[in-house]
């Protein structure tokens, strides 16, 4: 203890160990406004930042939860896990950085699939992991997607996915570039057999699986200032050596050049959803 | 340094150089030297054989952009008859990266689609390196869905960079336009043989390259990212480009090993640029075999079985 320490009367001096520090995760930072958020209250507000509107990333299953009724669940594809059929290694091993985002996440690959319900009106839902290795898309994600649409088309049931990628996994070369086809594939077989689609792209979805699944929805849904897009912002600019204009690739843009059919806010993603797959299902008018 | 030749061909260069040089000496000297122009031109041989038995990844994927490599025009002119481009997306504009139109092979009307690079720096430039934007992938979509119309059978030449990374580009949706022609392709009624002649660079390719046979050259390419950009992420320099190379297999005979390709078409000694038309009489007897084993099938076998093997793609464990 400094002698200034010392002539502190004890009740006001902290001891370095207990410092006044912030519990971990008690408040967060909004990265759009700065402002400082109570994480709780953040959370009741599904990690929309209440003073501006910033939609935050969040996790597959907690996506899931937010939308799905409670009950019924049922997992897809659970027991499809990844193998590394290269034996790919770049810096790391890929077995090694499937570990380390199977640690980090909880999650075995970066979808999640589920069939249940949306106030009452029965669905498959799917969401992408973005902290499994920027949600890319390999194998395992192409096979869970597909049986997720597999299930919609045997119930004859919508299918709802919201993505969030960095695109194709590279570590799985070009099985993973095959997955663009596979799960377009499936999905126009939905699409043939008059089963909806809805796509919701969320902050971000590039690449691979922009140029696929996502883009293919009867219905595109956009989150506010998602970043979507095929080529990544960077190399574009590299490209084309000018500067990106304001808003470039986001929602907003997309609505405006005619990708997206609509832009929804989070807290109002549930209803909103189950309203619209209410009318093409030719279901009664959700009620509250 | 010949610039015909590519770094790991240079031994090649300098003996052919040898060989042009005693040609050259041959024409005024009285003496015959023709015996040892033809003792050097079998080692040239020698020579070639044993570096071209023994590439890389990184040296097949130089061979793929060789600038002198045959792009899909030069197959079209030798292995079509009557064909007409057909230009335009009826919305927007033609882009001169992908070029497609009616033709006839051995006589039977075909739809034929392909990208299509630039020979000089102004038709680089017109061609846009043959990286497409969405109005190539919807002229492609055209003219697939007019394929079907007519019943006539549709072969595509992959040889692509990569869709064009642009701002229009983005604009137009150059994501919704590629998606959309995965799932065109996917149940298209007519049969679809697609050949990698060149570089197959990822979504760009795949957009044109969703079919009932996947066929390539022996030295192009196919991969999800190109070797520079794969390095430049994952190795953060793109120097390893080689590394990268290996490591995403992106060579014909990984991908046959992979199973995810049907078949190799073996280029004459050297490559395909060595002589174009040779490589074109292979592929042409190549397209014809297969176009004749799949028009045996019923329809909608021929469709069941392409989405069979659509979802066959992918290696996982199942617990």
């Amino acid at each position: 203890m400094s002698w200034f320490e010392k002539l502190m009367p004890s009740r006001i001096r902290t001891e370095n160990k207990e410092k006044r520090t912030v519990p971990e995760g008690l408040w967060s930072k909004c990265p759009d406004c700065d402002a400082v958020l109570y994480r709780a209250e953040l959370e009741r507000n599904q990690e929309v930042c209440p003073k501006c509107g910033h939609h935050m990333r969040i996790g597959a299953r907690r996506r899931l939860d937010l939308f799905l009724d409670p009950e019924p669940r049922e997992e897809i594809g659970a027991g499809v896990q990844p193998s590394d059929p290269l034996r790919f290694r770049d810096s790391k091993k890929y077995i090694d950085r499937l570990k380390a985002a199977q640690k980090a996440t909880g999650e075995t690959d970066a979808l999640v699939a589920m069939r249940g319900q949306v106030k009452g009106i029965p669905l498959v839902a799917a969401a992408f992991e973005f902290g499994f290795m920027g949600g890319s898309m390999g194998s395992v994600v192409g096979e869970r997607f597909v049986r997720a649409a597999n299930s919609a088309y045997d119930h004859n049931i919508p299918l709802v996915c919201f993505s969030a990628s960095g695109g194709a996994r590279m570590q799985e070369a070009l099985f993973s570039l095959m997955q663009m086809a596979k799960t377009s594939a499936a999905l126009n077989r939905l699409s043939r057999a008059g089963i909806p689609f809805v796509s919701v792209l969320t902050d971000p979805t590039m690449g691979g699986v922009s140029a696929s699944l996502a883009m293919l929805g009867d219905i595109n849904i956009g989150e506010p200032k998602a970043l979507i897009g095929f080529a990544g912002p960077r190399v574009i600019e590299q490209t084309v050596r000018e500067t990106l204009p304001e808003g470039f690739q986001r929602s907003e843009f997309l609505l405006e050049h005619g990708t997206l059919d609509l832009i929804v806010d989070r807290r109002e993603m549930r209803e909103r959803v189950a309203s619209m797959l209410a009318i093409l299902t030719h279901h009664a008018p959700i009620s509250g | 340094m010949n610039m015909n030749f590519l770094d790991f061909e240079q031994p090649i260069a300098e003996l052919e150089a040898k060989i042009e040089e005693l040609r050259y000496v041959g024409d005024d000297a009285e003496v015959n030297i023709n015996e040892e122009i033809s003792r050097l031109q079998a080692k040239s041989r020698t020579l070639t054989e044993s570096i071209f038995s023994n590439l890389n990844a990184w040296q097949v994927s130089q061979l793929a952009r060789h600038p002198q490599r045959p792009y899909t025009l030069d197959y079209i002119t030798r292995i079509f008859t009557d064909f007409e481009e057909l230009h335009g997306d009826r919305a927007y504009a033609d882009d001169a990266a992908i070029i497609g139109g009616v033709a006839r092979l051995d006589g039977k009307p075909v739809m034929v689609i392909g990208h299509q690079k630039g020979r000089d720096t102004k038709e680089k430039i017109r061609r846009n390196f043959g990286m497409p934007r969405p109005e190539g992938y919807r002229k492609a979509k055209r003219l697939l869905e007019m394929a079907e119309r007519f019943k006539l059978p549709v072969l595509t030449f992959i040889d692509t960079p990569g869709a064009y990374p642009g701002i229009g580009a983005e604009e137009r949706g150059q994501s919704e336009a590629i998606a959309r022609n995965l799932c065109v392709m996917a149940d298209l009624k007519t049969p679809i043989i697609c050949t990698v002649i060149g570089e197959g660079g990822s979504g760009g390719a795949l957009a044109v390259g969703v079919g009932d046979r996947m066929l390539m050259l022996q030295y192009s390419i196919y991969s999800v990212i190109s070797p520079e950009g794969c390095a430049s992420i994952l190795w953060k320099s793109a120097e390893k480009a080689s590394d990268a190379a290996e490591a995403l297999g992106v060579t014909s005979s990984r991908l046959k090993e992979l199973g995810l390709v049907d078949e190799i078409i073996d280029e004459p000694l050297g490559g395909a640029h060595r002589d174009p038309e040779d490589m074109a009489g292979r592929v042409r007897e190549r397209i014809m075999e297969h176009m004749d084993q799949l028009q045996r099938l019923p329809l909608d076998q021929l469709v069941a079985a392409r989405y069979q093997r659509l979802m066959s793609y992918g290696e996982f464990v199942e617990k």
